[in-house]
C-alpha cells in the first residue's frame, strides 16, 4: 500500500511541475516558447533533460528484463555502445543543428531539410515516416507505466488503469508546460533515477546476502553463461553499435538540440553523458542478472521455468504454444519484483517513484510529434497564416491529447516485449534516417531526391522486416535460413528477430540508406547556389565540384 | 595532426567495443562481484567520456557560436512559408 501511495505522490509532484512551468511561461502563446522553451535552457537542465529524454522504459525495465534472460551482454549491447556513439553524434551534429536552428529559426528537423534541399512535399514524406516511427516509442512509455504501476501496487492497480493514469499525467504536463514543463520534469526525473539507481543496488545487494556471494553462486550454477557472452554471436553484438545512431535522428532529440541557450552547453553534456549512461545501466543490468538467484520469488521462478521449457521442448511445440511460453519469459518487471522482495516497504515506494521517473519519458516524444504536426504540416500548408500563432499552439495541445489517447489504446492491444518492439522498429528506422542529417549538414552535393530515396528505403525496410517476422515464426532452436547462397546464410529468422549475413537488419538498412543517399544525390540536380552558399559559405572544394557534374 | 590523432583515437575506441578476448570469460570477478566482461564495458564507457573530453578541449567547433547568430532576414521558417510548394 505504501509504495502505491508514494508513487501517487510522485505523480502529483510531476503534474505540479507542469502547472508551475505553465504559470512561469511569459510568452506561453508563442510557438517558439511552447515548442522550444524560448531556446533558453541552462546547462544543468539541458544535460539532465536530454539524458532523461533518451532514457525510456526500455532503459530501466527493458535492460534489467533483457539481462535477466540474456546476461551481462545487455550492457555492451545497450549501454557502452550508446555511451560513445550518442555523445559523439551530439558533438558532431547536435552543435551544428543548434547553430542552424538559431540562425535560420528552425523548430523541427523537417524545416531544416526543406530549407536545405529546397523541397516541400518530400519534407512531408519525411515527416510521415518520422511520425510513424515515433508512435511505437510512445506506446512503449505507456506500456512501461502500466507494467510499473501494476507491479509496484502488487496488482492492486491493473495494467490498463496504471497505463491510463501515467498517460493522463504525462499528457497534462506536456499540454500545459510544453517544452519548458517537459524539460523541468525530465530534469527532476533524471536526477531521481540516478540517485535511486545507486540506492536500489545497495539495498537489493544487502538483501540478497551480498553481490560477491550471489555472483559466485551464479558462477557455480548451470546459469553461469549469464556472466559471459558465449551465447551471443559477435556479429549480433557488433550490429548493436549501429542502433545508437538513431538517437540524434529521433525528432525529439534533434528538436531538443535547439533548446540550448548557448553552444557551450553541449560541452558538459557530451562529456558527462557516458557517465550518466553507466550510472543507470550498470545497476539495471547487474540486478537483472542477479535476479536469477532470487528463486524464492514465485514470479521469477516461473520466468526461469518458462525459459527452460522453451529450450527443452521448444522445437516440438506449435508456434502458438511457443509464443505463449515466450510471453511468460518476459522479465520487464524483474527489477520491481526484486524491490518488492528485498527493500523495506517505505523504501520500495521511493525506489518505485524512481522507476516511474524512468518509464515516464514519453513526454518528449509526444511533444515532438505535436511540434512536428503543427510546424511541418499545419504551419507549412498555411495554417498559421489562417489562424494565427495562438491557434497554432492550441492545435499542438489538442494533438497532444489525441496522440496520448491513441497510444494508450494501442498499448492495451500490443502485449509485446518493450525491448523487442523498440529495437526492431523505431530504433532501426531512425538509424536508417541518420544519413539524412549527416548529408544535410556536411555534404553540399546531397539532394532532395537522395533524401527521398533514403527515407523510402528506411520505411520500406522496416515494414519488410516487420512483415517477415510476422510471417515466418521464430524458431525455438538454431536460426531458420530462409534465403541462402551455397553455404552462405543470406537471410535467416532467429529466435530474437532477423539476421542478414549474421548481422541484425539495422546494419544493411543503414548501409543501404547511405548508398542511396550518395548514388541518387550524384545523379540528380543540386539545390540552388544561394541556398548552398548559406549552408556552405566557403569556396567549393574541387573534388566536390567535379562530382557535382556527374549528374543527368 | 591533432585532428588526425583524435579521429584515430575515436576509430580505435569504436573497435575496442568488440572485445572478443573476454567473450567466454567471467573471471576474474572485478571487486569480487563484477564479471570481467561487464567491468570492461563499464570502463569502456568511462574511456568514452575521457575521449569526448579531449574532443571538447582540442576540437571544439567554436566558430558555430558566431554562425548561430540569427540571419537577416530569417530564411528558415519565413522563406519556407512564402515558397510555393514544390517536390
Amino acid at each position: 500500500m505504501i509504495p502505491t501511495v508514494v508513487v501517487f505522490l510522485y505523480l502529483a509532484v510531476v503534474l505540479y511541475i507542469g502547472i508551475f512551468a505553465f504559470r512561469r511561461a511569459a510568452h506561453a502563446a508563442e510557438a517558439e516558447d511552447y515548442f522550444l522553451a524560448g531556446r533558453s535552457l541552462g546547462p544543468f537542465v539541458f544535460l539532465m533533460s536530454l539524458f532523461g529524454s533518451n532514457m525510456t522504459a526500455f532503459a530501466i525495465l527493458g535492460a534489467s528484463g533483457h539481462a535477466f534472460n540474456n546476461g551481462i551482454v545487455t550492457f555492451g549491447l545497450m549501454a557502452s555502445s550508446s555511451a560513445f556513439v550518442v555523445p559523439l553524434c551530439l558533438f558532431l551534429l547536435g552543435t551544428r543543428i543548434w547553430a542552424l536552428g538559431k540562425r535560420f529559426g528552425f523548430i523541427t528537423p523537417v524545416q531544416l531539410f526543406r530549407d536545405r534541399w529546397e523541397c516541400s512535399h518530400i519534407g512531408t514524406v519525411i515527416f510521415v515516416v518520422q511520425a510513424a516511427l515515433l508512435v511505437p516509442y510512445i506506446v512503449i512509455g505507456v506500456m512501461g507505466g502500466g507494467t510499473a504501476l501494476a507491479a509496484l501496487s502488487g496488482g492492486r492497480v491493473p495494467f490498463a488503469v496504471g497505463g491510463a493514469l501515467v498517460a493522463l499525467v504525462v499528457m497534462s504536463y506536456v499540454f500545459l508546460g510544453g517544452m519548458r514543463g517537459t524539460a523541468w520534469v525530465n530534469t527532476f526525473q533524471a536526477s531521481l533515477f540516478l540517485l535511486f539507481g545507486a540506492i536500489a543496488l545497495a539495498v537489493i545487494g544487502a538483501g540478497m546476502g551480498g553481490f560477491r556471494a550471489s555472483a559466485e553462486a551464479l558462477l557455480d550454477s548451470p546459469l553461469s553463461w549469464l556472466l559471459t557472452r558465449e551465447r551471443v554471436p559477435p556479429a549480433l553484438f557488433f550490429s548493436y553499435t549501429f542502433i545508437p545512431l538513431s538517437s540524434i535522428a529521433f525528432p525529439h532529440i534533434t528538436i531538443f538540440c535547439l533548446t540550448a541557450r548557448r553552444l557551450s552547453q553541449f560541452r558538459r553534456t557530451v562529456v558527462l553523458y557516458p557517465l550518466c549512461i553507466t550510472a543507470i545501466f550498470l545497476p539495471s543490468v547487474f540486478l537483472g542478472v542477479m535476479a536469477n538467484r532470487a528463486t524464492d520469488v514465485p514470479e521469477i521462478r516461473d520466468k526461469q521455468e518458462a525459459r527452460q521449457a522453451l529450450v527443452q521442448a521448444g522445437p516440438s511445440l506449435s508456434p502458438a504454444d511457443r509464443n505463449a511460453i515466450r510471453l511468460r519469459t518476459n522479465a520487464d518487471d524483474v527489477l520491481l519484483l526484486l524491490l518488492e522482495r528485498y527493500a523495506p516497504v517505505w523504501l520500495a515506494g521511493l525506489l518505485g517513484a524512481g522507476i516511474m521517473a524512468a518509464v515516464m519519458a514519453t513526454d518528449s516524444q509526444i511533444l515532438a510529434l505535436s511540434t512536428m504536426f503543427t510546424e511541418d504540416v499545419l504551419t507549412h500548408y498555411g495554417g498559421k497564416r489562417r489562424f494565427g500563432e495562438h491557434a497554432q499552439v492550441q492545435m499542438a495541445r489538442a494533438f497532444v491529447v489525441v496522440l496520448t489517447v491513441a497510444a494508450y489504446v494501442v498499448a492495451l492491444r500490443l502485449p509485446e516485449s518493450i525491448f523487442a518492439l523498440a529495437v526492431q522498429y523505431a530504433f532501426t528506422g531512425y538509424a536508417a534516417l541518420f544519413p539524412l542529417l549527416v548529408a544535410a549538414i556536411f555534404w553540399r552535393g546531397s539532394t532532395k531526391w537522395g533524401a527521398l530515396a533514403s527515407t523510402l528505403w528506411a520505411a520500406g525496410s522496416v515494414v519488410a522486416v516487420a512483415v517477415f517476422q510476422g510471417t515466418v515464426p521464430a524458431p525455438a532452436g538454431p536460426p531458420n535460413v530462409v534465403l541462402g547462397l551455397g553455404s552462405l546464410d543470406l537471410v535467416a529468422r532467429t529466435a530474437g528477430g532477423t539476421a542478414v549475413l549474421g548481422f541484425m537488419p539495422v546494419v544493411p538498412i543503414v548501409l543501404g540508406s547511405v548508398l542511396l543517399m550518395v548514388v541518387v544525390s550524384w545523379l540528380t540536380a543540386k539545390p540552388s547556389a544561394p541556398t548552398l552558399a548559406r549552408y556552405f559559405p566557403g569556396p567549393t572544394p574541387p573534388l566536390s565540384h567535379e562530382l557535382d557534374q556527374l549528374r543527368f | 595532426m591533432k585532428r588526425a590523432l583524435l579521429v584515430a583515437a575515436a576509430l580505435v575506441l569504436y573497435a575496442l567495443h568488440q572485445d572478443v578476448w573476454f567473450w567466454r570469460e567471467a573471471h576474474p570477478l572485478v571487486f569480487g562481484f563484477l564479471p570481467v566482461g561487464l567491468a570492461y564495458h563499464a570502463l569502456y564507457s568511462v574511456a568514452a567520456s575521457g575521449l569526448l573530453w579531449l574532443l571538447v578541449q582540442w576540437a571544439w567547433p567554436s566558430h558555430l557560436e558566431a554562425a548561430g547568430q540569427p540571419a537577416e532576414p530569417t530564411p528558415g521558417r519565413a522563406a519556407e512559408r512564402d515558397r510555393a510548394p514544390s517536390a
